[in-house]
């Protein structure tokens, strides 16, 4: 029987070109004679535009063009809202270039082409925007409150959207109710920064009227389409390819930023390939971002613990313009609840406009929000009635036996209510505590405060709606002369590992190694049916979707083979790279020669094509025509895998923090997680996701905040202001995997690529809180910059 | 970012220097960056450029065997210099550096865009600093804190790191 390598740490395909600097991220790729571009962005964060003056632009050696509003014809409109919603009543998209007002710092005003980059930057300074300041609002609150300056001059109270939603019998709930509090908690703005900043190449070819988009982004597919609708192309003359790309985390799964139509419109309209790389810079105001949420939740438990009912009602603020629509709120209101019972809910929302840049998810898509709301309320809710905070979650954890789990009206960002499908969150919770030693911590934490030394035990419990809809497919080929494997998805990939994960499961199917699978991802020329890598659902949608393709594939080698072997479709299977009559393993073929046969007409290229005349055909209708009605050429599939609903994965991180009283940082001296995504493809991918999302969750615990001013001027707008956190900052972690089968799809999977990032900013107040416990402050903030820390402690009275 | 040609407009130079034992002679305009040199001048395009200034150690090369930021310097600093990126680290015959090599066994990479600056970084520790292999992680963790990464976490790179430096010092029980 053949290796079956779903389940291995299979060591990664896409490794070698990248570890040779022969990786093509979008700036690598060079097109002959072509163009560059560079922006000329807002400086105010809400002004009139009196007049934009390009002549002295346009007269800079190496200039070809200068575009604002007026020179873009039928491009000077609203780019898409790509996910309207009934509740979203005042729906604002970003135009290209901006016409008459602009609405945040960085928004494009005009667009400047030559022949180099740096002749482009020469003439962007010497455009002339006449700005006519106006009042500008960034604190979200003052933006939702009465009298606030107005955003956008036509929409009232700057509220895009209002949502409600009631799941069971609230006030029931907090009339039946013995305690009741209320807390408030507040998540700052943060963004995704790939390393790789955003990008794209396009090439029109007048000859035959072509479209080439080479893009750094997650959503070729969709971008195709938009372009194709923009420019009144057919499909078929517009080809998006995202090649390597650099990371995405979200950022690059929102299109159209405006370079994606605006550099196409200047090739189609110059005749030369134009490029646009954007630079950290322009990142940091141009790209969209995520975070900001201000929670006001009011809870209804019993004595004993148990939550009956909970009301959230928060602000979301979505930057100046919300083309994405409510996908960040939304998910942070269905995910609030997280692993836990809560029967009743009443979860209300208002996203904010805001003279900031836009928002749209980043890694976490409003997860982070929901988990540090609900782990707050949780430690909170253990404190006020003296019960230990790991049995108070336990209480409240939804037992094994009560899946699937139905949360009634809670509608998820795929359109269907919240059903947790499967998990073991009390056995994942005892794991972790017995992992971190949560017995024995206390002992510790009273000999390290004789010490002096302040340390604190957090822990978080999450879960993650992944996997979401509506559809993946897949093509798997075995390729007729050479007989090497082919797949090709529909998604992009940024470094998931994808060239491996889907090589394994067609591996295993078609009995080759999985660096023999060839994968193609992100290039609409090679598949054309999807929708993009966003939400954790690359593995669970694509990968269905390549295990079914491939299983058909198998399928007919399998009744090819045994035509060619004249044996029975039962007696024949198949392993590393040969199909053979089982117990007569000499009675074999090669895949490469069935590959061949099933191709009739063939050429003999060379010996393993002639070897395969001296077998019978592969189409058992001898006599007909080699092609018989009913039969296609070759061995190829295609599938498709489209999931009943979101699957939930879950998971519970812990860590010691200690806190340095004078300097006020806060450092890990051990984390320990459990996490379930199901069925893992490649245990060492499925790590490397979750460390990788714990890095940027410990950004979101301690250090990024994104800085903007009251003017609306971003004020850390670089590497070195807004800190990432390096190998320094991030601690070594303790993974336990916890497998509980998602039941919804044929591979029992779960997604993973966000999980890390969702609990860490919780764990990391609650470690901290309990660390200062002595000196009776309570974390409701993240991050928790140091300065953060001195004003509650300054607060407490507990500086000196 | 794009080619640079010496323009009449532009104050330009010729630039001597030595890129992974090849030497080049350039007329280009004074302030042309090094990484753009390295990408557009020479196509060496496994030098990636992240931040523009001087943070994120993307473009990290070495200069005469020292780890530098190619962002902030410009070619014609360089005149005379030995240049090394990511392309020169392989043997000729193809094998991987054991750099490399370590990256790929430990899932030291994933999307792939720091990783030149990472290698370039990591190649100059295992060749320079003694008993790199036996350190204590935090030290490692101080070392590679010139380099930022999105994707992995850092600890993958911290164990790749150690392994190469078992292999080439010869420390690898």
């Amino acid at each position: 029987m053949a290796t079956r390598t779903f389940g291995e740490s299979v060591l990664r395909n896409e490794d070698d070109r990248l570890l040779r600097g022969n990786g093509r991220y979008v700036d690598d790729i060079e097109a002959y004679g072509a163009l560059h571009v560079a922006f000329v962005r807002s400086t105010f964060a809400h002004a009139r535009i009196a007049g934009v003056d390009v002549e002295e632009a346009k007269a800079q050696p190496g200039v070809v063009a200068v575009y604002t509003c007026d020179d873009i014809g039928h491009l000077d409109q609203d780019l898409p809202l790509l996910i309207p919603h009934p509740a979203m009543t005042h729906p604002r998209t970003q135009r290209p270039l901006a016409r008459e007002e602009v609405h945040h710092v960085g928004q494009a005003i005009a667009m400047v082409v030559a022949e180099s980059r740096y002749e482009a930057e020469d003439a962007a300074e010497r455009v002339v925007v006449d700005y006519e300041p106006l009042p500008v609002v960034v604190d979200l609150e003052r933006a939702g409150a009465a009298g606030s300056p107005l955003v956008h001059d036509d929409v009232p109270g700057n509220v895009a959207c209002h949502l409600v939603q009631v799941s069971g019998d609230p006030d029931d709930a907090f009339a039946r109710a013995e305690h009741v509090f209320r807390a408030r908690f507040v998540v700052e703005r943060s963004a995704g920064h790939p390393m790789e900043t955003r990008g794209c190449l396009a090439r029109w070819d007048s000859h035959s009227r072509e479209l080439t988009l080479w893009d750094s982004t997650q959503a070729s597919i969709s971008i195709r389409g938009g372009l194709a609708s923009l420019f009144s192309l057919p499909e078929n003359k517009v080809r998006v390819i995202a090649p390597d790309t650099g990371g995405g985390f979200g950022t690059k799964v929102f299109f159209f930023h405006p370079d994606e139509v605006l550099v196409p419109f200047a090739a189609m309209a110059l005749g030369r390939p134009v490029k646009y790389i954007e630079d950290r810079s322009e990142h940091f105001v141009a790209s969209n971002q995520e975070r900001k949420q201000i929670h006001d939740v009011e809870v209804a438990a019993t004595k004993d613990g148990e939550i009956l009912g909970l009301r959230d009602t928060f602000l979301h603020d979505t930057g100046a313009f919300i083309p994405y629509g409510i996908a960040v709120a939304q998910v942070a209101s269905t995910s609030l609840p997280g692993p836990y019972r809560i029967p009743n809910l009443h979860v209300e929302f208002k996203a904010i406009y805001t003279n900031t840049t836009t928002v749209s998810p980043y890694r976490g898509c409003g997860r982070p929000h929901a988990c540090f709301v609900m782990e707050r309320t949780m430690d909170l809710l253990a404190q006020e009635l003296g019960i230990d905070r790991m049995e108070i979650r336990r209480r409240n954890l939804i037992a094994s036996d009560e899946f699937p789990y139905t949360r009634e009206n809670m509608v998820f960002a795929d359109g269907l209510p919240v059903t947790l499908d499967s998990g073991d969150y009390v056995r994942a919770l005892d794991t972790v505590l017995e992992a971190i030693g949560y017995d024995e911590f206390r002992a510790e934490q009273e000999r390290a405060r004789a010490e002096g030394r302040w340390i604190g035990l957090g822990l978080a419990c999450y879960v993650e709606g992944t996997g979401l809809g509506p559809y993946e497919g897949a093509h798997v080929q075995v390729q007729s002369v050479t007989g090497k494997v082919l797949v090709s998805t529909g998604l992009t990939s940024q470094g998931q590992g994808h060239e491996t994960v889907f090589a394994q499961i067609a591996a295993d199917q078609l009995g080759v190694d999985p660096s023999d699978v060839q994968v193609i991802t992100g290039d609409t020329g090679a598949f054309e049916w999807g929708v993009a890598t966003f939400a954790s659902r690359a593995a669970v949608v694509s990968g269905n979707a390549v295990g079914k393709a491939a299983l058909e594939v198998r399928e007919k080698i399998i009744d090819m083979a045994s035509n060619m072997l004249e044996a029975a479709v039962e007696d024949i299977d198949i392993a590393e790279g040969r199909i053979f009559v089982r117990g007569s393993e000499d009675r074999h073929v090669t895949l490469k020669q069935v590959a061949t046969v099933a191709n009739p007409l063939r050429y003999a290229f060379d010996q393993d094509a002639q070897a395969a005349t001296q077998f019978a055909p592969a189409f058992e209708d001898v006599g007909g025509p080699p092609l018989p009605d009913g039969r296609v050429p070759g061995l190829e599939a295609r599938s498709y895998y489209s999931p009943p609903h979101a699957t939930w994965a879950s998971g519970v991180h812990a860590a010691i923090v200690e806190v340095d009283m004078d300097s006020l940082e806060v450092s890990f001296l051990k984390y320990v997680l459990v996490h379930d995504c199901g069925k893992m493809i490649n245990p060492a991918i499925v790590e490397g996701q979750v460390m990788g999302g714990v890095a940027q969750g410990v950004g979101g615990a301690l250090y990024e905040k994104l800085e903007y001013d009251a003017e609306g001027q971003l004020r850390n707008a670089s590497f070195m202001d807004f800190l990432i956190p390096y190998a320094t900052e991030v601690p070594r972690v303790e993974l336990h995997h916890l497998e509980t089968p998602s039941p919804l799809n044929p591979l029992g999977m779960k997604g993973v690529g966000e999980a890390g990032a969702i609990p860490v900013p919780a764990l990391t107040a609650s470690a901290v809180t309990d660390a200062l416990r002595p000196l009776g402050i309570e974390i409701d903030h993240a991050p928790l910059l140091p300065g953060e820390l001195h004003r509650l402690l300054a607060a407490a009275g507990a500086l000196g | 970012m794009s080619t640079i040609q010496a323009r009449s407009t532009e104050d330009s130079r010729t630039v001597t220097m030595t890129v992974n034992g090849t030497r080049h002679e350039r007329t280009v305009a004074v302030r042309l960056l090094l990484s753009d040199f390295l990408r557009h001048e020479l196509g060496l395009t496994g030098t990636h450029v992240g931040c523009e200034h001087g943070v994120c150690g993307c473009c990290t090369v070495q200069i005469d065997g020292r780890a530098a930021r190619s962002c902030l310097a410009l070619a014609v600093q360089c005149e005379g210099a030995d240049v090394r990126t990511v392309e020169s680290l392989a043997a000729d015959d193809g094998t991987l550096h054991p750099v490399q090599q370590a990256f790929h066994e430990k899932h030291a990479l994933q999307c792939g865009f720091c990783t030149p600056g990472f290698l370039m970084a990591s190649e100059e520790l295992v060749r320079t600093v003694p008993g790199l292999a036996d350190m204590p992680e935090e030290e490692i963790r101080e070392a590679l804190s010139g380099n930022l990464c999105r994707c992995t976490g850092y600890t993958n790179i911290v164990d790749a790191v150690r392994l190469a430096a078992q292999r080439t010092q010869g420390t690898e029980g």
